[in-house]
């Protein structure tokens, strides 16, 4: 089993806090890897909001070849941040770790956001075929505002080798996931969280009903909607796809991958088009175990389980500062003084919702709203 | 000196050339005549025989041959009274004093078309071997990294939706105040959807089947909507259905067929004015799998009363539907006509779907079906499907297995992005060796939304005798022993309809927690598994290859 840890804040606040909160939950990981997405960056990174970062992994090799697709593309580079690692033993250190912040190309400066977030995927997505194949180029995100660091090892001691307890960088979202290796090789690419066009999930759990997810997410025909190294990757999509391609409210995530039943739908007083939805939407139920935690790119974060199984999950927090969290010792670690008898764990119909900056938490019931 | 009798029965047949060997006990029989009087093929026969026997009554032994006449029970050698091995006479024998036995060395089909007439039968292809679906396991156990499911504590979903469904861009919503609503304005035609147990009954008429029977088979299904909840549906075949149900709120859990010879739809059409509730859906036969591109026929003898009034046609006449619909000349126009005519009969309110029989071509016609906004869903019967009455050539050496062809038309769906709008219903030897539960998963794990039976339910339901090695399978004759595909009132008198809706009750639900027996361990329950091939695998690299799933040894 995994770990998740994802704190949302209305102040910048430190990776290592995550990766703290990892270490309080390690009973439930072994350390195979550990995910970080930083999202709404502060530091030296709050003055170019505007501008994507490209994060990821490269050998001298696949530099230079980054590099000159950049190049060729038109992107420039405004700034580059790079970890200070430092020698851990166990960690085995790759030639370049790198968040490039670029200027997009002239002709699409003054394009609008859709334009240039096409304009992204499509340039990551080709870099990660160029390197795919002697991984000698990795990317994990190419967007504004968001930040992925990954790597195989034990988090604390990755938070150590990438030197982030000494780094300035700092988000007011991060989602660490603390990885379990089972079943599937270690690959970078199946490394959570997971991104896509602003929409950011990590995932807890193993995916049932992965090869009819993945088969249907494929046949949409959607740039970016491939790899799933990870059976957790669909949930990613997912979210992309019920909000940004068909545009419903966030609440209807749930809905989506673990729709109620006919009866229970009857008594909403949405029925007619839920029950649509669960039509159309079909190939998308889960049947779990997961606890999904995921943003998306107006800051808002949530918690939502599957509807029988269930894979730890817990929120809590202050006013400005909440954090999700599989067990409870990690949210003891970053909210250490909350009231914890408002902790909430979200149950089979619940979807917990906390607006951005951390600002309130909602719970959505499918049904009772 | 004359023989006694001439030798040359050269153009005879022997015991031994067929199917089934009568064996029959002198020293048990006590010549009740039961087995005679009940043979429907007049295989066996009394028969007066002299028998010499050597008898000694002394003290000391002084044998004597004696020559004596005695009964006994005698098979037949014309063919066209061969024994089916059906095996009735064992049924009523009170002293166990004869049974049928398999002869694997007979030349049946060597001498099964005297006047020329080729071998007809009903059943389903004889090959006793096990199918692909029996081959194929369920292999992705779910435990520790994902925790089974308790198939008698959680809650499970077995259903399916019959009826072409909308892909989620094009359906008619918009967002109110943070809630999706229905936006009426777009005009977009949202076809109907039944909610329905994936497990149907397929199309046997009232004709190929016995009042009785066809009675008993909707009761049952009646019976699991109204009072188990389970929304199961029948189809009824080609060949109408009677006013009263047609004009009945139990309508709703039927599915009228058309065929090609439009049986029945004179009374259907005029029944529709008067229905209070909507059928669950129209099934257009294009094709059967157990005799693919071969038309239907209901013989002379069948054709009584009920059935004349039933089809709208006069007592005791053949009715064969011709091999394909008159009017069908390409399936871009004809087809996509004749299914919207039926949609329009029922105010576009009525899913309407094709059936087809497995074939090479499937494909073709699933694309053609993908284009047309108002087909429902396929069927697609495959070549171990049963059948009232077909040439034996058809049914043992023509169509298409049903497993890799619905596997191929799901990945063609899925290429498209299309799986989840057009319903695949898998149909043709399911359940053929009893194993209909998974049978009817690993269609679903290969891409059906729905599967569809029918000598299943005749042999659990009603004890159809019939299987692979061609035992009975004279349901074209009207001489059905258990009365099943029979019109003859004596025959049929012996099915208790009562009894058969029992059975169909029983056997849904036990199929239903076999479902969840399979579905839990696998860690799915919410939804049909539909298309999750990672689910299952084969025990030969040439079907998993085939079906592109894993190959477990």
């Amino acid at each position: 089993m995994c770990r998740l840890a994802a704190i949302t804040s209305g102040e910048y606040f430190s990776p290592m806090e995550n990766i703290i909160a990892l270490e309080t939950m390690k009973e439930g990981h072994d350390g195979s890897g550990m995910g970080l997405i930083l999202k709404g960056l502060g530091g030296e990174f709050e003055e170019l909001k505007d501008y994507p970062v490209l994060s990821g992994i490269c050998s001298e090799d696949g530099m230079k070849t980054l590099d000159g697709y950049m190049n060729r593309i038109g992107f420039r580079l405004k700034y580059t941040w790079t970890p200070k690692t430092r020698t851990v033993r166990g960690i085995e250190s790759r030639d370049h770790y790198f968040a490039r912040v670029y200027d997009y190309p002239d002709m699409h400066r003054d394009k609008p956001l859709e334009e240039k977030e096409m304009l992204l995927l499509k340039t990551r997505l080709a870099l990660r075929s160029l390197g795919e194949e002697d991984e000698s180029i990795i990317i994990f995100a190419f967007y504004p505002d968001i930040l992925a660091l990954k790597e195989v090892g034990d988090p604390l001691q990755l938070g150590e080798f990438l030197g982030l307890d000494r780094s300035s960088l700092k988000a007011k979202i991060v989602l660490a996931q603390g990885r379990q290796n089972t079943n599937y090789a270690i690959n970078l690419y199946a490394c959570h969280p997971f991104f896509i066009k602003g929409y950011g999930t990590m995932t807890n759990g193993e995916n049932t009903a992965f090869i009819p997810i993945r088969e249907f997410l494929s046949g949409r025909n959607i740039p970016g909607y491939i790899g799933y190294n990870s059976d957790s990757e669909v949930f990613c999509h997912i979210l992309h796809y019920t909000c940004r391609q068909l545009g419903y409210p966030l609440h209807y995530y749930k809905d989506v991958i673990t729709p109620l039943k006919q009866d229970e739908i009857d008594a909403r007083p949405d029925r007619e088009a839920a029950s649509y939805l669960k039509r159309s939407l079909r190939p998308l139920c889960i049947d779990g175990p997961n606890c999904v935690i995921g943003f998306t790119p107006d800051g808002t974060c949530f918690m939502v389980q599957d509807a029988k199984k269930l894979r730890p999950g817990v929120v809590g927090g202050v006013k400005g500062k909440f954090a999700l969290m599989s067990e409870e010792c990690g949210l003891d670690s970053v909210v250490p003084g909350r009231d914890k008898t408002t902790d909430v764990f979200p149950m089979k119909f619940d979807m917990v919702i906390i607006k951005p900056d951390a600002e309130e938490v909602l719970v959505w019931n499918q049904l009772h709203g | 000196m004359e023989p006694a009798a001439r030798l040359d029965n050269n153009h005879e047949l022997a015991v031994k050339d067929f199917p089934y060997i009568v064996r029959w006990r002198d020293d048990r029989c006590k010549r009740c005549g039961r087995c005679t009087a009940v043979c429907p093929m007049y295989a066996i026969e009394p028969a007066v025989i002299v028998q010499r026997a050597l008898k000694s009554e002394g003290t000391m032994p002084e044998p004597q041959a004696v020559r004596r006449v005695i009964t006994i029970v005698k098979q037949t050698t014309d063919i066209s009274r061969y024994c089916t091995g059906c095996a009735t006479c064992t049924l009523v024998c009170p002293n166990e004093a004869i049974e049928p036995e398999y002869n694997p060395a007979h030349k049946f089909n060597f001498h099964k078309n005297r006047g020329g007439h080729p071998y007809r039968r009903g059943g389903r292809r004889n090959d006793p071997a096990p199918s692909t679906l029996d081959r194929l396991r369920f292999s992705r156990i779910s435990m520790l990294t994902d925790p089974a499911l308790d198939a008698g504590r959680h809650e499970f979903r077995i259903r399916t939706y019959l009826g072409r469904i909308l892909p989620a861009e094009e359906l008619p919503v918009r967002v109110v105040n943070n809630r999706l609503e229905v936006n009426r304005k777009a005009g977009t035609f949202v076809p109907p959807v039944r909610e329905i147990y994936p497990i149907m009954i397929g199309s046997m008429s009232i004709g190929a089947l016995s009042p009785y029977m066809w009675e008993g088979l909707a009761m049952g299904i009646t019976y699991l909507n109204e009072v188990e909840g389970m929304p199961v549906v029948m189809c009824s075949g080609e060949g109408g259905m009677p006013q009263r149900l047609l004009r009945s709120r139990f309508i709703k859990y039927f599915i009228p067929q058309i065929a090609s010879g439009y049986f029945g739809w004179d009374e259907i059409v005029r029944a529709i004015p008067h229905m209070i509730e909507d059928p669950c859906a129209i099934e257009i036969k294009y094709g059967q799998g157990a005799k693919p591109g071969d038309g239907g026929l209901l013989m002379a003898h069948k054709v009584l009363k009920l059935i004349s009034e039933i089809r709208g046609v006069p007592m005791g006449v053949d009715l064969p539907s011709p091999p394909t619909h008159q009017t069908k000349y390409s399936i871009e126009e004809a087809v996509a006509k004749m299914i919207q005519s039926m949609y329009m009969a029922w105010g576009f309110r009525v899913p309407v779907y094709p059936k087809i029989s497995g074939t090479h071509t499937a494909k073709a016609v699933l694309n053609n079906l993908v284009r047309n906004p108002y087909a429902a869903a396929l069927s697609i019967d495959g070549d171990d499907g049963g059948t009232g009455a077909a040439y034996n050539v058809s049914m043992d050496s023509m169509g298409h297995p049903i497993a890799s062809n619905i596997r191929e038309c799901y990945l063609d769906l899925a290429a498209q992005g299309k799986q989840n709008e057009l319903p695949l219903i898998a149909a043709g030897g399911v359940g053929k060796k009893g194993n209909l539960a998974a049978n009817a998963a690993a269609l679903f794990m290969l891409g059906a939304s729905c599967v569809s039976i029918g000598k299943y339910i005749m042999q659990a339901a009603a004890g159809c005798f019939g299987d692979e090695y061609n035992r009975c399978n004279v349901c074209n004759l009207g001489k059905c022993p258990r009365g099943i595909t029979t019109q003859d009132p004596r025959l049929y008198r012996r099915l208790d309809p009562d009894r058969v809706a029992e059975r169909v009750v029983e056997v849904f639900k036990s199929v239903d927690t076999e479902l969840k027996k399979i579905f839990a361990p696998m860690g799915r329950s919410t939804e049909l598994p539909i298309g999750m091939s990672d689910g299952i695998s084969a025990d030969d690299p040439a079907v998993a290859e085939r079906l592109k799933i894993k190959y477990n040894c």
